[in-house]
């Protein structure tokens, strides 16, 4: 309920919006289970992250300082209220004056009135600006990512940057659609309330107002807590959201093994964790309550009592003893608010970091400018794809591993397939993703007939390059944008010739034939269909360098067979570099490389490499050879 | 094919936090069979069905142990509502009373009254924290069966289950069901009660004090409720558009972002920013009217009140001029009248909420409601006790079996096939020849439509999942890995093994060596970053497991499709050392595999259409012989 309980624009409306809140975070999407909480940040630094906001809250400013006056001018509305019923109650009232009645029957519509539509419009005027608020920073945050290298995303699971892109921008939006408008309003309207107060009886009011220093503090030290118990539980919801989708991601092998007791057991254990935090969360909701509701019940049955003796001794008014209880209940929501607003612009501002991590990141373009001098470049040459002392490691390497690839030589001749065979995890896949510049290369240099691949713009490079990747990913989208992917400019026939390359004239017996949706929001393929389509991607637009990783892992035998005599011809016209874990595979190239150590250990034809290479031989066939003699 | 491939032909109705959560999971799950429940995650197009009075037994089962305890706290928040709406009662007796007999001296009045209004104060204040800390206790009590009930039964259903409804829904019924109802207990449910209950006494009071006046309060809840209705109206219809709209902006965005790869090699970011700007929009859209139309309903329901609450003081004010009200009464009315109007748009919200909360536990009703096709037996057979030195694997026996999917489509038409103990069989075919099929039928994921699959004589039906699992193993294509360490991964196929079995299982398959070379050894995690853990390394884990469960019949499901070729040796390796004497049942698309079976069946169209050693087969004039020479072309 802390959660909910937001300040509200009326006072004595505290559920107002609370409404608002609840609509809100029913459509907000639930942040990732397995997000970590976000760090706490120094507090000092709150201030400082929130101002970075600026450039965005900029062009809504005068919306802001609209919504803010408005929900003051309310909160003011509310508070003369009050007013306006002693005045009722002591003139013609007590009078048993009627006549004056009228006048401030009126006044008190208008009142009403007043205060009704400031508060509609303290929203309305804030509405579409704080929505394009979010949508601007949501898209810049989305297009800057996709500018950031891949070794970024390594780093980040991309529930990690979800959570950016909808929590926290929503918490952003939040902030700046209540605790920074209601920071302002409600200590004002805490001020204005005491000074009317202390107008209206000083004693009564010192009684008042005396407790609310107890409240505020009280009201902090529970938030503190509560949310620190809240983020705990959020986690403890992470890992027991882990463990229940581990259980049915992998609930083949728990079937298999006979195993769905032994998680059972850990999920328990887990859901017990989370009931003992949940339950420590409930007791600090419980006392939070009861100083909130007990607190100034307890000053207010204080004030009472003095106020009535006040009235019989005719030191006071029975209109200004109505009036002063109206305005101290009016008081109690900008009070127990404080603490709160504090804490959720302290989110605020942790989501405010989290976003701009990601938005400070250097894009994978500005370190094109500390690549170099460009080199001389034999640019026209048909020289095809040459790599030169490339070394390369993975930035979050342990530090003692050697490099992944510490040198390697390799030149594909222009036209010539090379085939690259290593060991699983003699970094072939690594290899494949330095020619489009997914990574930089640490040491050494990567030309493309002649040209330093540095020299060239990514796209341009991108453009020349065309891949299919071992873990063949398919878009929301129709077969056809899939495929075009790889040449949106492609006529019919380039994609039809695709599909048959690939052996995926499945696509053309689909619902909707080529046009069908596919990828996570579409049809869902088998890991084989999805292989075929990634390949059609990858030769659509007969690029001139092809680089295939292991393009037929997920294939048939029949089909397998097929790919293999289509891809020839694609073959024969490119230059291309193909991973390959199989004989089969290899026999799509002219030469083959072996990668191992980090470097190219040897290159030749196949059958070359059969027979002089050892490792090459064991690497293919499986066939040991020790001591120079085959042994199997 | 499996069923999900060929049965998953609905268009996704979205579900965002299905969505998120199955996209998350992606780039931790390897293989592509692991990846593909994140895309099935959204396709919510047919739910679970939910029979009629699921949900109400469902609830009553729920609360059932919890009776006492919750007449208790309803006690309790009726008391507290009521002693908190007494204050302005108490402000109306101090005036009316307490001033003027204070004027003759006699405190007697006012001590009462403040007495009680503090008594009030405090005994609300303690029943609400009491409230709160036992309906937690409730709560949470309630939430954990839920969840353990939602955990058990999902490990229960069927394979052909989970198929069927992919891992998204059921992931989603246990997480943000679960919270959706958690919710309404922890927040919703108290402050309607309170709300609720609030009306009434107010009203109550209102009406006792002074009917005239009463009646005129209660008269503005008609418009209000119609506000609050039109509202509730919009509201829904804004809150299934932004839900759609934050869907497709989390698709959008998490497909981006897990392939990134591919869409910086094809250069999608400007086609991309494009597609994203389309749903950011939108849901920014219906953002911005889900607080217009919040803007409207505040203003216009708040006005109803303001107006309402001066009608009612002008009336008052000259009922009281003309002597036939008394001050503090009218006093007193105001001051209910703020409290009355106060949380009236707050109602319109806890409905909502409680609707979503019974919808999301209607759909959790559905999911327990469902029952396994492959239930345990009634009545178990053990199987035959291993005689002294026989060989460790036992026979198989699919007699008259017939499988069809639940659409009535055949898949395997009735066959026979008598697989002897200790015998290998591989089985080769065409995707969809229905080769995975039979593996299923086998490992019992699936109960044939027709016929019976025996091990050793006894029905599979018949056996206790314990002494299935003992007897048959399978091992999947899609190598999921746990969380937790390399060794913990391997232990699953035997709990209780030591250490040293469990390397020496890695070893046998020639997974030893990369395990050592990972950062920790056997206890690196294998969710932390550093750990690249590469499909094929994933497979052989999955081997290391299959190897330490040492069951009598091993099924490889296409088991080997990311080894290299030393590393499908090493597992041809462990078939003949480790596994020797096992009957096995290898489904492959590698003929290298075959190889080493000593039988080999070529499956086509749901039939057995070649059967013989590997050796007759490659002599004879067939498809396998055909295939099989190609392939060995390639080595020469």
């Amino acid at each position: 309920m802390v959660r909910s309980r937001l300040p509200d624009d009326a006072p004595k409306t505290s559920h107002t919006l609370d409404a608002e809140l609840m609509t809100e975070l029913s459509t907000q999407p639930q942040t990732s289970p397995l997000t970590p909480p976000p760090a706490q940040p120094a507090k000092h630094s709150a201030i400082r992250s929130l101002l970075r906001l600026w450039p965005y809250a900029r062009p809504i400013r005068w919306f802001l300082v609209g919504s803010t006056t408005a929900a003051l001018l309310a909160s003011l509305s509310a508070l003369v209220i009050p007013l306006v019923l002693k005045n009722i109650v002591d003139g013609p009232v007590a009078h048993r004056d009627t006549s004056g009645l009228w006048l401030q029957g009126v006044l008190l519509l208008v009142l009403g009135l007043l205060e009704a539509g400031l508060f509609g419009m303290r929203r309305w005027l804030v509405a579409r600006p704080l929505a394009t608020v979010e949508r601007q920073m949501r898209a810049e945050l989305y297009a800057k990512l996709q500018r950031l290298p891949v070794s970024f995303h390594d780093r980040w699971a991309s529930g990690q940057l979800l959570s950016r892109a909808t929590s926290d921008m929503y918490t952003i939006r939040l902030f700046l659609a209540f605790p920074l408008i209601f920071l302002i309003v409600n200590s004002m309207v805490f001020l204005t309330g005491i000074g009317i107060m202390f107008s209206l009886d000083w004693q009564l009011a010192l009684i008042t107002v005396l407790p609310a220093v107890p409240l505020i503090v009280l009201c902090s030290y529970f938030e503190r807590r509560y949310s620190a118990a809240a983020r705990l539980s959020q986690d403890q919801n992470g890992d027991l959201a882990t463990v229940l989708e581990e259980s049915v991601l992998g609930i083949r092998i728990l079937k298999s093994f006979g195993r769905h007791r032994t998680m059972a057991a850990r999920y328990r254990a887990q859901a017990e964790l989370l009931r003992s935090t949940e339950l420590r969360k409930a007791r600090l909701l419980a006392d939070l309550w009861a100083v909130i509701v007990g607190l100034p019940e307890l000053a207010l049955g204080i004030s009472l009592a003095v106020g009535v003796v006040q009235v019989a001794h005719g030191s006071t008014t029975a209109g200004t003893l109505v009036g002063f209880l109206s305005t101290a209940l009016s008081l109690r929501w900008p009070v127990e608010s404080l603490g709160w607003l504090l804490a959720y612009s302290n989110e605020a501002a942790t989501a405010t970091d989290r976003f701009f991590e990601v938005m400070d990141a250097r894009p994978a373009d500005a370190e094109d400018a500390a690549a170099g001098s460009p080199r001389a470049s034999r640019a026209g040459e048909r020289d095809g794809i040459r790599l030169e002392g490339v070394r390369f490691r993975y930035p979050d390497a342990p530090a003692d591993s050697p490099d992944l690839l510490s040198g390697v030589d390799l030149h594909i001749r222009s036209g010539e397939t090379m085939a690259l065979v290593g060991l699983t995890g003699s970094g072939k896949t690594t290899l494949t993703a330095l020619l489009p510049r997914l990574y930089e290369t640490n040491d050494g240099r990567i030309t493309l007939d002649g040209t330093d691949i540095r020299e060239l713009s990514r796209a341009r490079l991108r453009e020349l390059v065309s891949m299919a990747f071992e873990e063949p990913t398919l878009f929301s989208a129709s077969v056809r944008e899939n495929v075009l992917m790889g040449a949106p400019e492609a006529p019919d026939e380039s994609f039809e010739r695709a599909l048959d390359v690939a052996q995926a004239q499945f696509a053309r017996g689909l619902p909707e034939g080529a046009d069908t949706q596919v990828g996570e929001q579409g049809l869902s393929l088998s890991g084989g269909q999805r292989q075929r389509l990634a390949l059609a991607r990858a030769v659509v637009g007969a690029p001139d360098f092809l680089v295939l990783d292991d393009p037929l892992s997920a294939l048939d035998v029949h089909t397998e067979a097929l790919v293999e005599q289509a891809l020839r011809q694609v073959l024969a016209e490119t230059t291309a570099l193909v991973v390959a874990h199989r004989p089969s595979t290899v026999m799509l190239a002219d030469r083959v490389a072996l990668l191992a150590d980090g470097r190219i250990t040897a290159v030749g034809t196949h059958h070359e490499l059969l027979e002089s290479n050892p490792d090459y031989r064991e690497l293919m066939s499986g066939e040991r050879v020790e001591d120079g003699s085959l042994t199997r | 094919m499996s069923v999900t491939e060929t049965e998953q032909t609905e268009r996704a109705e979205e579900d965002p936090q299905s969505a998120t959560r199955a996209a998350e999971s992606e780039p931790e799950a390897g293989s592509p069979a692991a990846g593909r429940p994140a895309a099935d995650a959204t396709a919510d197009g047919e739910d679970i069905p939910v029979p009629p009075g699921a949900p109400r037994a469902l609830l009553r089962s729920l609360l059932g142990p919890h009776k006492a305890r919750i007449a208790l706290a309803m006690v309790m928040i009726m008391i507290q509502q009521a002693a908190l709406q007494v204050g302005p009662l108490l402000v109306s007796y101090a005036i009316d009373r307490g001033i003027p007999a204070l004027r003759d001296h006699d405190w007697g009045p006012l001590i009462a009254v403040t007495a009680g209004y503090l008594g009030c104060a405090a005994l609300a204040t303690l029943l609400q924290r009491a409230f709160i800390r036992l309906s937690g206790v409730v709560n949470q009590a309630i939430l954990l069966e839920m969840r353990r009930r939602i955990f058990r039964h999902a490990q229960a259903l069927s394979l052909d289950f989970h198929e069927r409804y992919t891992s998204g829904r059921v992931i989603s019924r246990a997480t943000s069901d679960v919270d959706t109802v958690r919710e309404l207990l922890n927040e919703g449910l108290q402050e309607l009660l309170s709300v609720v209950l609030s009306l009434v006494y107010i009203s109550l009071l209102l009406l006792v004090m002074d009917w005239r006046l009463g009646l005129a309060s209660l008269a503005s809840v008609l418009p209000i409720y119609l506000f609050t209705r039109g509202y509730r109206r919009r509201s829904q219809v804004i809150y299934r558009r932004s839900r759609t709209a934050v869907a497709s902006v989390i698709v959008r965005f998490t497909e981006t972002m897990n392939g990134i790869r591919p869409v910086q090699a094809f250069r999608r970011e400007a086609a991309n920013e494009k597609a994203f700007a389309v749903s950011n929009n939108d849901y920014a859209d219906s953002n911005a009217l889900g607080l217009l139309s919040m803007a409207r309903f505040v203003a216009s329901s708040r006005a109803t009140a303001n107006v309402w609450i001066t009608g009612i003081v002008i009336w008052g004010a000259f009922l009281v001029a003309q002597g036939s009200l008394q001050l503090g009464v009218l006093a007193a009315f105001v001051l209910y009248l703020r409290r009355l109007f106060d949380p009236i748009d707050h109602v319109a919200m806890f409905l909502n909420s409680y609707q979503s909360a019974s919808a999301a536990l209607e759909k959790i009703a559905g999911l327990l409601a469902h029952e396994p096709s492959v239930p345990e037996p009634a009545e178990p057979t053990p199987l035959p006790e291993k005689t002294e030195g026989a060989i460790p694997g036992r026979e198989v026996d699919f007699e008259d079996v017939a499988f069809s999917y639940r659409t009535g489509k055949q898949v395997l038409p009735a066959f026979d096939l008598r697989i002897p103990a200790g015998q290998s069989v591989a089985v080769v075919g065409a995707t969809g020849a229905g080769k995975s099929t039979l593996a299923k039928l086998l490992a019992r994921f699936y109960d044939p439509t027709q016929g019976q699959v025996t091990l050793d004589g006894v029905d599979l039906r018949d056996l206790t999942t314990p002494e299935l699992r003992r007897g048959v193993v399978m091992v999947t294509q899609e190598s999921f890995l746990f969380s937790g360490t390399v060794a913990e991964n391997i232990a699953i196929g035997r709990p209780d093994a030591s250490r040293e079995e469990v390397e020496a299982a890695a070893k046998a398959i020639g997974a030893y060596e990369f395990i050592a070379a990972l950062p920790e050894g056997f206890d690196t995690d294998v969710r932390k970053r550093g750990g690249r853990i590469s499909a094929g390394q994933r497979q052989l884990v999955a081997f290391a497991r299959a190897l330490l469960a040492d069951p009598a019949v091993l099924i490889l499901d296409e088991a080997t499709s990311s080894l290299d070729v030393p590393g499908e040796q090493a597992v041809q390796r462990a078939m003949h050392t480790v596994l020797a004497g096992r009957t096995a049942v290898i489904i492959a698309h590698r003929l290298s595999t075959v190889e080493i079976a000593d039988r080999v069946l070529v499956m086509e169209q749901g039939h057995i259409v070649e059967d013989g050693t590997p050796a007759e087969l490659i002599a004879g004039t067939g498809r396998f012989s055909a295939l099989h020479q190609a392939w060995r072309d390639s080595l020469v």
